[in-house]
């Protein structure tokens, strides 16, 4: 999917979206290229998250191109974003809290090739106190818990392109870090990631591209150490 | 038996989040299905099973999901019940318009001359098939839904459905399927059950409703505690035709389901409270004092023309629209503004005519005296046990006392079929149909001019409060069961003086008139005027009385009324304030829109837009 050097993982390219007649993307062009992580900064309500959205199937954009892997896949429902190659994981906790942790797993062998077992094998190899989990609710876990669960899905995945928003939303400092281990391994390993993060530092520090977002509009886009000194600006800029 | 109908309830809860109402309608369809297969059309037993239950039944299952269910998503809990109930009406409709209800049909049991031998006792074929199967499907659904990836995915829909599609599968084929499951399930008790019992179209619909008890024991979820219900409702039926000699049991026994059901709603645990609502952006502007002092004026000048000019039967067709009226006006307090669903308003109207009745056959003002108080504090207790609880939990408390008193109350006291007398309240200068018309104008319009003043005061802020988030409420110090509590009672008086009213107009009732079928049809027809509106009231009220009288000169509207009743309550899947609230939206933006202002963008969430998004 992403294997082409030069086709990028994903590419944003003059998209308007939105809920309703709202607009929230006022034109976004991005550009993911294979195998790096690029990181989405911006203020409240900058669009990010929907750029996300977008990116994954989940809002069909009204105007603009949306290509995966140099595929058009504009108006496709996420089902088919996924068997694509793109592997999201929403804001929140992306795990179902009434189903047990080997019930979500079971799930996300839909995605892949995999099966059970293997899944089962790949995740509690990461993450070992899920496997301690494993009959539980999702729901009733930690915060934290819950999250490496959602994240895992990422390690399962035959995803060419990896969505992250805001994954360290609410979690100790001491968990978001694992997690970014994590990130920084399956970028590693070649995965193109796209991530949304509102600890900026974080994200920059994981990041090969940075680009800044303030109502809808890409601001800025290079490289992270270039971005970090425009943040501040470019936050207040936005927000004022 | 009330297992399979209920573990089919379960797997349409448990995967949709919808409870369907209508699962009884669908059982009845496919039994009735298979009624036509095997006995007018003489297809063998077993390919017309497998036809209804593999073939017909999950279609069926799968094309409401897809028209339907799928825009309800994320509606709120009155929106899916009004839209289910109308789709068992609808049903209902349907299976008449196809099976004429006079035709008597039989379906035979399976192996009518078999009989098993068991230790102590005999029983026929047919019983051991239908507990084997019951067995069997409970068995089934168990590892379906616990051990397969579909059912993990089935599940998970109701959870997430947009994180289904995350993971790479569509939610919309998952629910789908899990409805076409329920279906066939329903129509599976439909088959099994009808030899038991007449194929009559309401019978059947209404046994099948008997298996929500069982659900319900089963809090919709759990499939196996669902089974133990079923057999506990099944025991209880037939202990109590064996051990308890005398009427009573014959009395008490088709009110049992009922029963069990109000039981284990009282006993469920569920004290969660929900918190935020839906935006929906929108909603109907609490009219003046002034503006609706000025239409009730309007309203009273029509009637006095009308009482002084028209012929007597416009003169009748008004009273009774204005009566009507009068009793949806209690509806619109409780669903329209503090959003609890009630299924059993007919019953409080019912027992305000039987009161008055009873206690003031000269039609003395006084009756009302009385009238009103018991109303209230029968709504109290219907009320009190199941308040903490959910508004499914709560509708369905209402439907089991509305089914209850259909069984216990009006089938006595007014005897089967018979009807009562219900005098006319004797107000001085009232003495002919004209004056009673005036009189039910005075009536809707000071309930109408009442409503929005209480609308407009701290107590109806505090109803829509609770209408829009129960946490936020509590979170204020407003008592949220007290303020419940108080419309109930509220509702159900002004329900009860709506039958003293209605009783006075049509002069001679009968308990069939009340019955739980007729409150879902008054709820459903209120819906589709606009619950949420006086407006909506008395347009419901219209088209509630003007029904049987277009019917009459068209034949084939007599048969299609619950259809088309149901029909419009399931259109309103689109908009949840009905014909008066789309209109003066429409207007409202016309207005704004004329005025060139941006502001008039309205936000409507996804479930309730047409599909898309």
């Amino acid at each position: 999917m992403s294997a082409d050097a030069d086709i990028p993982a994903l590419e944003l390219i003059d998209v308007r979206a939105g809920y309703g007649r709202i607009e929230v993307l006022h034109t976004v062009d991005l550009v993911v290229p294979p195998g790096s992580v690029v990181a989405l900064l911006g203020p409240n309500g900058a669009g990010k998250t929907t750029t996300l959205a977008v990116a994954s199937g989940r809002v069909v954009p009204t105007a603009g191109c949306v290509h995966v892997g140099g595929r058009h896949v504009n108006g496709l429902p996420p089902e088919a974003f996924v068997r694509g190659g793109v592997c999201s994981i929403p804001e929140g906790r992306g795990v179902f809290a009434n189903l047990t942790v080997r019930d979500n797993l079971k799930l996300w062998s839909h995605g892949t090739s995999r099966s059970l077992s293997e899944i089962e094998d790949m995740v509690f190899a990461r993450f070992p106190r899920l496997k301690e989990r494993r009959r539980q609710l999702a729901g009733t876990m930690s915060g934290g818990e819950q999250q490496m669960l959602a994240v895992a899905r990422a390690v399962v995945a035959d995803a060419g392109l990896l969505l992250l928003d805001e994954i360290s939303m609410g979690l100790a400092p001491r968990i978001v870090a694992e997690l970014y281990e994590l990130v920084a391994q399956l970028a590693a390993d070649g995965l193109a990631i796209l991530l949304v993060e509102q600890f900026a530092q974080t994200a920059l520090a994981v990041a090969d591209h940075a680009a800044i977002m303030t109502s809808g509009v890409i601001r800025a886009v290079g490289d992270p150490v270039d971005i970090a000194a425009e943040l501040a600006a470019a936050y207040l800029g936005g927000v004022a | 038996m009330y297992s399979i109908t209920a573990s089919g309830l379960v797997v349409t809860y448990a995967t949709s989040g919808i409870f369907n109402f209508a699962h009884g309608a669908l059982g009845m369809l496919g039994a009735f299905t298979y009624w036509q297969l095997t006995v007018a059309w003489h297809v063998p037993p077993l390919a017309a099973l497998a036809l209804v239950l593999l073939v017909v039944a999950p279609l069926l299952g799968a094309v409401v999901e897809r028209v339907l269910i799928r825009r309800l998503y994320g509606a709120s809990l009155s929106v899916t019940l009004v839209v289910t109930v109308g789709l068992l009406l609808a049903l209902i409709g349907v299976a008449n318009l196809i099976w004429s209800p006079v035709t008597p049909r039989v379906l035979k049991p399976f192996f009518p001359n078999s009989l098993i031998h068991l230790p102590g006792v005999n029983v026929s074929a047919h019983q051991a098939i239908v507990v084997l199967v019951s067995l069997l499907v409970a068995v089934a659904l168990r590892v379906f839904l616990a051990r397969t990836r579909t059912g993990a995915t089935m599940r998970a829909v109701v959870d997430d459905p947009g994180l289904v599609a995350l993971t790479g599968t569509s939610p919309a084929r998952a629910s789908q399927l899990s409805w076409a499951l329920g279906s066939s399930l329903a129509a599976l008790a439909g088959i099994l059950l009808a030899p038991l019992v007449t194929l009559s179209i309401l019978t059947l619909t209404l046994l099948v409703i008997n298996g929500y008890a069982a659900a319900v024991v089963g809090r919709l979820r759990s499939l196996p505690l669902t089974a133990v219900g079923g057999l506990a409702l099944g025991l209880a039926e037939s202990y109590s035709t064996g051990y308890l000699g005398g009427d009573l049991p014959n009395l008490l026994r088709p009110a049992l389901p009922m029963f069990l059901l109000f039981v284990a709603v009282v006993f469920l645990r569920d004290t969660r409270l929900r918190a935020g609502g839906r935006i929906v952006g929108w909603s109907p502007r609490a009219v003046g004092l002034g503006e609706s002092v000025r239409w009730s004026s309007l309203l009273l000048v029509v009637a006095l023309l009308a009482a002084a000019l028209a012929p007597g039967g416009l003169v009748d067709f008004l009273s009774s629209t204005l009566a009507i009226g009068f009793v949806l006006l209690s509806l619109v307090l409780l669903s329209g503004y503090a959003g609890q669903v009630s299924l059993c308003q007919l019953t409080f109207v019912g027992v305000g005519a039987y009161v008055m009745a009873k206690v003031a056959p000269g039609g003395s003002a006084f009756g009302i005296l009385v009238v009103v108080p018991v109303c209230a504090l029968l709504g109290v207790a219907v009320a009190v046990p199941v308040l903490r609880l959910r508004g499914l939990y709560l509708a369905l408390a209402t439907l089991a006392f509305a089914s209850g008193m259909d069984t216990i109350f009006f089938l006595n006291a007014f005897g089967t079929g018979g009807a009562i007398t219900v005098p006319r309240l004797s107000v001085p200068g009232v003495d002919s149909n004209r004056g009673y018309l005036i009189l039910l104008t005075l009536a809707f319009a000071a309930g109408a001019v009442g409503l929005l003043s209480l609308r407009r005061s701290r107590v109806g802020r505090r109803m829509s409060a609770l209408n829009d988030s129960p946490a936020a409420c509590v979170t204020l110090g407003v008592g949220v069961n007290r303020t419940k509590l108080g419309v109930f009672a509220g509702a159900a008086a002004m329900s009860g003086l709506g039958g003293v009213l209605l009783g006075g107009q049509e002069g001679l009732v009968s308990g069939n008139d009340f019955q739980m079928l007729n409150s879902l049809v008054l709820l459903l027809i209120l819906t589709i005027g606009g619950a949420s509106t006086v407006s909506g009231a008395l347009l419901g009220a219209v088209l509630f009385s003007a029904f049987p009288i277009i019917a009459e000169h068209v034949s084939f509207l007599s048969q299609a009324s619950l259809l088309l009743t149901g029909l419009g309550a399931v259109s309103i899947g689109r908009n949840p304030y009905g014909i008066v609230g789309e209109a003066s939206r429409r207007f409202a933006a016309a207005r704004q829109a004329g005025r060139g202002a941006l502001a008039s963008v309205v936000i409507r969430p996804s479930p309730l837009r047409d599909g898309v998004l």
